[in-house]
């Protein structure tokens, strides 16, 4: 199979049945992308395919042939800085425990690149599939309306 | 040159760098070569004896390591308060509840791991198991604590009864349990897990492999959540991983999926409060007359300590003159129950905030009203006769809150209906009583040759902000930037026991400890040259009296106190109860890190509007129906409420820069208020918990 | 994919139809309206064609999940899972939708056989949804939170002068045409509908709520969409 990882062509073997959460966890050790339930109801395993924000827990990494796979990995920018979502995520304190981070800035990074014109319950609906138990989600709101700014 | 503190400033969070890059590695994110993967094989059957367990033949054993109870080479026990939880079932012993523990398997891949368990037979003699609290013979504990006499035959008196019920909670941190274990030499083993309390683990490990101190090594990795969670149940975790590692010669990888996680680790304690309380006709309270059941599950675990702090809270913010709390906790066979932010303390306040509400409607009093007239304020006496003699934040909460109340917002629905309701809570700061006396939580302090500073604590950062905050604290008392302040690994063979990251103590009594060591150092830096090392134990002040045995005196050493007001929305054609707006005003003493301060009560309060409202778990012949996250449905971004915080200093002279612990306080609040609210929109009273639609709909439609 | 991560051993092969772009897209033509079998959710809420002819599917689609599931979620998914808490399959019942398969076109109310069983042959591939225009369908669905929440009850309803279509997910074991309730509102009965949709279900208890609950807001809810109806 091939695809690309955070705009790195990659190439790889094994069953294309397998979960691409797997793959990128054991065999491309992207472990940024966490596993909360393996049943695509906690966003914590979320990436970005072709863009689009989806569970990668229900994604079998044939599905990913051809296609553009982002992780919290290549969030930050290119001479290795943090974005300005991920430097408004601490300054914010939209992390706390930070199991739920990676699937969270995915998601709303997704948002952000929609629209810069996103009022509070937009952002709710559009993190409504990332679980955080630690924050309340207000400081996470918080730092993502930050950035329509 | 002085550099300005950065204490009451919110600094970027220490690790939040690797947090938001993907680069903090949490247990399960960490490459062991080697490394073997365990599974635990559980009981089906909630009650009954372990006959045999017999492995099919027909499969190939020789690629699976197989631990039972007979592999344990020290105590089958897990460590804790009793002893009476079994590490694995022995043979002939009794399985006390569904999920409980039987044997463990390691094998090079997951597929051999569950093929493998579907080869073993395990026979059990069932036994009749008791599954509802009221039908629990078996007591754990019992505590009672009096003051003054009860009173109810006074002229002029009015007497209201109430019977109130709390339901069971899973933590659901995002991060399920694992840990891995690794033998090293001179039969060491070290254990990497997600954790709280890394010296419980290694007490736990001791006893269970006949370790001594050094051979056991217990090290936090990146903890995904915890609140109680991963107190006492990493032990279990640690335990079985280290067995397997033992038997197989190598590294043991023991990750739990979220379904196990869910099926068989510790739910905070459900239970029965019953409230008769008498009041004079002006609302003067002379008497509360309290009784506390908790259901404890199969086995102790810490519930004797959930209970203590469920029965200290249980008469609430409020100074009454005759009290008498008679708590017990009761076995049942099922899963055991364990620790959850705010430890009994939510359960009891749930009950003691709405009998305010029920005694203010039977004298036709506002609520508010008749908690100014009751509330403990500056110079009053607790239930357990302590005298509050500073930091008593009561009124100032209240007031706060009330000020600060949202417009109420247009309703969503024709059918829906607006409601607010009110509470007002205590919560104590620290462990009970002579805990921390007992506990002589340690930290070690270096200055090191090269000028910076490196604190050894155990204490565990688990999102709360442990290690941004010990930075500030050490950094202040130094007089240098944050960036020459460290911190050891939480690493048993490096740190010494700060006490476990429980209670609400991390900040107030583990913080203290690391800012009189700091302030220490910089007094000796100007004698002596670095290297230096010192450690700093706990010590309790001779003003701090506690009668363990009558349960009298000074169970906290401060409170922290909370108003918290709720908006509901309820439909009218659903009963579905969507909280709005929250706003709650929190006495914290000093906030070290006002945004770190506002997280945790931000998230607290979700977790008490979770447990209020949706986070329901029926019971199924012993097992928990709701055992996957398609059906454990806790909050999500579009569910959760605006939530404001107001951080109301009201500082504690031994609390660093007066701080006082708040960790726990939050899950206190919302629940009573909730109900509350869901009774000004409806004119419903709902008795217990979760406030589900099908109650609400339910107690509508009898009305 | 959920099942399919759980199939022991593991299936010989997977035929991923993703990327065919035949299974993909929404097309209106004058009187009808076709989404092709493995569009996405997230173009289903998106297209403004289903926004102006069926914008109940659309309101249906954006109660699925989150963000993550409408993304991969699909109607083709949908119906051959044949589940019935399905959120959007009521809206297919009252819009009068047209599964249209390799082989032929199955009204959708002859789809769903049993608990999760489909009119479908073992190799039979779904291949649209066709939706005739011109109905206008009420929507609401009840779930335990306001996302990704599996439904107690999900209900379409749908009425023109002679013809009512009231169509209830949750309440039985396939999505279900409430026919009694149906009768009552063509003869313009309305509290006899509302009487009648109660003897149509056979709700259960289980995990998320019970019989009882799910029969009485059945009655509420249809109740409440009528009333939309007839404001208009």
């Amino acid at each position: 199979m091939r695809f690309t990882l955070n705009g790195r062509e990659i190439s790889c073997e094994g069953s294309g049945a397998r979960r691409l959460l797997d793959v990128l966890r054991e065999d491309l050790g992207a472990t940024g992308t966490k596993e909360g339930c393996g049943e695509g109801e906690c966003g914590a395993c979320s990436v970005l395919i072709d863009g689009q924000v989806v569970d990668s827990c229900l994604v079998a990494v044939g599905q990913v042939e051809g296609r553009d796979v982002v992780t919290v990995e290549g969030l930050a920018l290119q001479d290795g800085k943090l974005s300005q979502l991920q430097q408004a995520f601490i300054e914010y304190g939209a992390a706390q425990c930070g199991i739920c981070t990676p699937g969270m800035l995915l998601a709303a990074h997704v948002l952000l690149e929609q629209s810069r014109r996103l009022t509070a319950d937009d952002v709710r609906e559009g993190l409504a599939g990332n679980l955080c138990r630690c924050t309340g989600y207000t400081k996470i709101i918080d730092a993502v309306l930050s950035c329509t700014k | 040159m002085v550099l300005s503190s950065t204490i009451g400033r919110s600094v970027p969070r220490r690790e939040g760098a690797a947090k938001v890059t993907g680069a903090a590695r949490y247990t399960d994110d960490l490459v062991i070569p080697g490394a073997w993967y365990g599974k635990t094989v559980r009981s089906t059957v909630p009650r009954g004896r372990l006959r045999s367990i017999t492995l099919d033949p027909a499969f190939d054993w020789s690629r699976v390591v197989v631990v039972t109870a007979d592999d344990i080479p020290g105590d089958n026990v897990v460590q804790l308060i009793r002893d009476d939880q079994p590490v694995l079932a022995p043979n002939g012993g009794e399985i006390r509840h569904k999920e409980e523990p039987i044997l463990l398997l390691a094998a090079a891949d997951r597929g051999t791991l569950e093929e493998a368990s579907g080869h073993i037979r395990i026979e059990i003699e069932p036994l009749r198991p008791v599954y509802a609290l009221e039908e629990a013979t078996e007591v754990f504990t019992t505590l009672e604590i009096t003051k003054g006499k009860v009173v109810e035959d006074l002229e002029d008196m009015e007497v209201v009864e109430r019977t109130f019920r709390v339901g069971l909670q899973e933590q659901l941190y995002i991060e399920p349990q694992g840990a891995i274990a690794i033998p090293e030499a001179n039969g060491a083993i070290r254990i990497i897990g997600s954790l709280q309390c890394p010296y419980y683990v290694h007490r736990a490990l001791k006893r269970a492999l006949k370790l001594s101190d050094q051979q056991a090594i217990v090290v936090q990795a990146e903890t995904g959540g915890g609140f109680g969670g991963k107190e006492e149940y990493p032990s279990i975790v640690a335990v079985h991983a280290a067995l397997l590692a033992r038997k197989a010669g190598r590294p043991v990888r023991l990750i739990y999926d979220r379904h196990e996680d869910l099926a068989a680790t510790t739910k905070r304690h459900p239970g029965v409060i019953t409230h008769r309380t008498a009041v004079k006709k002006d609302g003067t309270l002379v008497s509360q007359d309290i009784e506390i059941v908790l259901d404890g599950g199969a086995y102790c675990t810490l519930t004797p300590v959930v209970l203590s702090r469920a029965a200290i809270h249980a008469a609430g913010a409020y100074s009454c003159p005759n009290v008498r709390i008679r708590a017990r906790a009761v076995a049942t066979n099922t899963p055991p129950n364990g620790a959850f932010r705010g430890f009994g303390a939510p359960q009891s306040l749930f009950a003691a905030e709405l009998m305010v509400e029920h005694v203010a409607e039977r004298l036709g009093m506002s609520s508010v009203d008749l908690r100014r007239k009751w509330m403990l304020r500056l110079g009053d006496t607790t239930a357990t006769g302590q005298v509050l003699n500073e930091s008593v934040g009561s009124e100032l909460v209240l007031d706060a809150a009330l000020k600060a109340v949202p417009t109420a917002q247009p309703l969503n629905r024709r059918t829906a209906r607006h409601g607010r309701g009110l509470s007002l809570v205590f919560h104590g700061s620290g462990f009970t009583g002579s805990g921390e006396k007992k506990l002589q939580g340690t930290i070690g302090f270096e200055a090191l040759a090269d000028g910076t500073f490196r604190i050894l604590t155990a204490s565990t950062e688990i999102g709360q902000g442990t290690k941004t905050i010990f930075c500030q604290l050490a950094a202040d008392a130094l007089g240098v930037g944050l960036d020459k302040v460290i911190l050891a690994p939480q690493d048993t063979s490096l740190v010494p026991d700060s006490g476990p990251t429980v209670a609400s103590r991390t900040a107030m009594i583990v913080g203290r400890l690391v800012q009189e060591a700091a302030a220490e150092v910089k007094e000796r830096l100007k004698r002596e040259k670095a290297p230096l090392r010192l450690e700093k134990s706990y010590f309790q002040p001779d003003s701090i009296h506690w009668d363990e045995t009558n349960y009298r005196g000074d169970a906290y050493p401060v409170y922290a106190w909370a108003c918290t007001i709720t908006d509901v929305e309820v439909d009218m054609t659903t009963g579905e109860v969507r909280v709005t707006d929250l706003v709650t005003a929190v006495d914290c003493g000093k906030a070290l890190h006002p945004v770190m301060a506002e997280g945790q009560i931000e998230g607290g309060c979700l977790q008490a509007v979770g447990w209020a409202t949706i986070e329901e778990i029926k019971m199924k012949d012993g097992g928990y129906q709701n055992d996957r996250l398609a059906t454990y449905l806790i909050p999500t971004a579009l569910d959760a409420p605006r939530i404001r915080t107001i951080l109301v200093e009201n500082p504690y002279s031994r609390g660093p820069f007066g701080a006082k612990g708040i960790g726990e306080l939050p899950m206190d609040g919302p629940a009573p208020a909730i109900i509350a609210a869901i009774h000004d929109a409806t004119g419903i009273w709902l008795d217990e918990i979760p406030a589900t639609p099908e109650k609400v709909l339910a107690a509508c439609a009898s009305r | 994919m959920l099942h399919a991560h759980a199939l022991r051993p593991e299936p010989e092969a997977l035929l991923d139809l993703w990327p065919l772009n035949e299974l993909k897209g929404v097309r209106c033509t004058g009187d009808m309206l076709e989404i092709a079998a493995a569009e996405p959710y997230t173009g289903i809420i998106a297209s403004l064609d289903v926004q102006q002819h069926l914008p109940a599917l659309a309101a249906a689609a954006r109660t699925i999940g989150a963000a993550q599931i409408q993304n991969r979620g699909t109607l083709g998914g949908n119906l051959a899972n044949a589940s019935p808490a399905g959120d959007t399959l009521p809206v297919l019942l009252a819009y009068d939708a047209v599964v249209v398969t390799d082989r032929r076109s199955i009204p959708i109310d002859t789809f769903f056989t049993g608990y999760r069983k489909t009119a479908l042959q073992s190799d039979e591939l779904i291949t649209a949804v066709r939706f005739p225009l011109g109905r206008h369908v009420a929507f609401r669905k009840v779930g335990t939170r306001a996302a990704q929440a599996i439904s107690k009850i999900v209900m379409a309803v749908s009425r023109r002068p002679g013809s009512a279509r009231i169509a209830i997910g949750s309440v039985a074991e396939l999505p279900l045409r409430a026919r009694r309730a149906e009768a009552a509102l063509e003869r313009n009965d309305v509290e006899g509908a509302i009487a009648a949709v109660a003897e149509d279900i056979r709700p259960i208890d289980d995990v998320r709520s019970t019989a009882a609950y799910r029969r009485a807001v059945t009655q509420n809810v249809l109740r409440e969409l009528l009333d939309a109806f007839a404001r208009g």
